[in-house]
């Protein structure tokens, strides 16, 4: 039950972490990824900042056998660079370029009752099960062909 | 540029949070991902953290409502169309801004330093042809 605590605090951090930083202005957010008009660098110093403390975190935990209030470190174990990987990285940068919005800040933006963020996280939500579909269709297709199923 | 550090550090204190006590990422496309297909025991932290999400934007009203400015003037169908891409470009690249670009980017995975590169450029090119 600690460990549901511990999430919501941290998802209440992060979101005022990113309120304070400007990552909740699509504006802004457009303005960091307008590399070749008038760049607004501002949001490198958030990853700068994000990144900085978390990797000293993370050094830090590799010397703990286990975390505070869970049995193991649960850390991605897929390291292989699929096409999955890149063609996904690539559909969801422009989608964060078009809205200028990414998952964090469209769901913490929900608190404003605003038409616009509740049009993105439903559209998210519904891009997610797309994807969902898609991958359990191909899934069914690849074991039928390769035999497994009848 | 200050505050951008400051609010970077609050993102970095709260991943490290996650990390050392409940030893998870905090990637929001994984963990929205899979409240909305849940596992047994696995949905109650998940919606925590949403609803973490949620009281944190409330409380970025009452102090700092300028948070939920900087609105675009682009017409609705692009929002619609944006959260669609993102949701399935998430779930199919495996994370998003904060589980590759700053988790991975922080444990130094290959595979979040690519997506991180991958998703800016796609961002960049996106902002240039518009």
């Amino acid at each position: 039950m600690k460990n549901v605590l511990v999430s919501f605090f941290v998802g209440l951090i992060f979101a005022v972490g990113l309120g304070i930083s400007g990552m909740t202005q699509p504006q802004k957010i457009v303005g960091f990824l307008d590399l070749f008009g008038e760049w607004d660098m501002a949001l490198l110093f958030v990853m700068v900042g994000a990144v900085g403390v978390h990797a000293v975190a993370f050094a830090l935990s590799r010397k703990v056998p286990r975390p505070i209030l869970a049995e193991e470190w649960r850390r991605p174990t897929q390291d292989r660079i699929t096409g999955r990987l890149i063609l996904g990285s690539f559909i969801f940068g422009i989608g964060w370029g078009l809205g200028g919005y990414c998952p964090g800040p469209g769901l913490v933006s929900l608190s404003t009752f605003e038409f616009r963020p509740f049009l993105f996280v439903g559209s998210m939500v519904v891009g997610m099960a797309l994807f969902r579909l898609l991958d359990r269709a191909l899934k069914l297709r690849s074991s039928r062909a390769s035999g497994e199923l009848e | 540029m200050t505050l951008a550090i400051l609010g970077g550090v609050l993102i970095g204190i709260a991943v490290s949070m996650m990390w050392i006590f409940n030893g998870r990422v905090t990637g929001v496309s994984g963990i929205l991902n899979g409240a909305l297909t849940p596992q047994k025991s696995d949905a109650l932290w998940r919606w925590a953290f949403l609803a973490g999400l949620f009281s944190g934007g409330l409380i970025l009203r009452w102090f700092l409502p300028e948070a939920f400015s900087g609105q675009l003037s682009t017409p609705d169908w692009t929002v619609a169309m944006a959260g669609l891409l993102v949701g399935f470009g998430t779930v199919m690249g495996s994370g998003c801004t904060s589980g590759h670009g700053i988790c991975g980017v922080s444990r130094i995975s290959p595979r979040s330093l690519i997506a991180t590169v991958t998703f800016m450029l796609a961002g960049i090119l996106t902002v240039w042809v518009l």
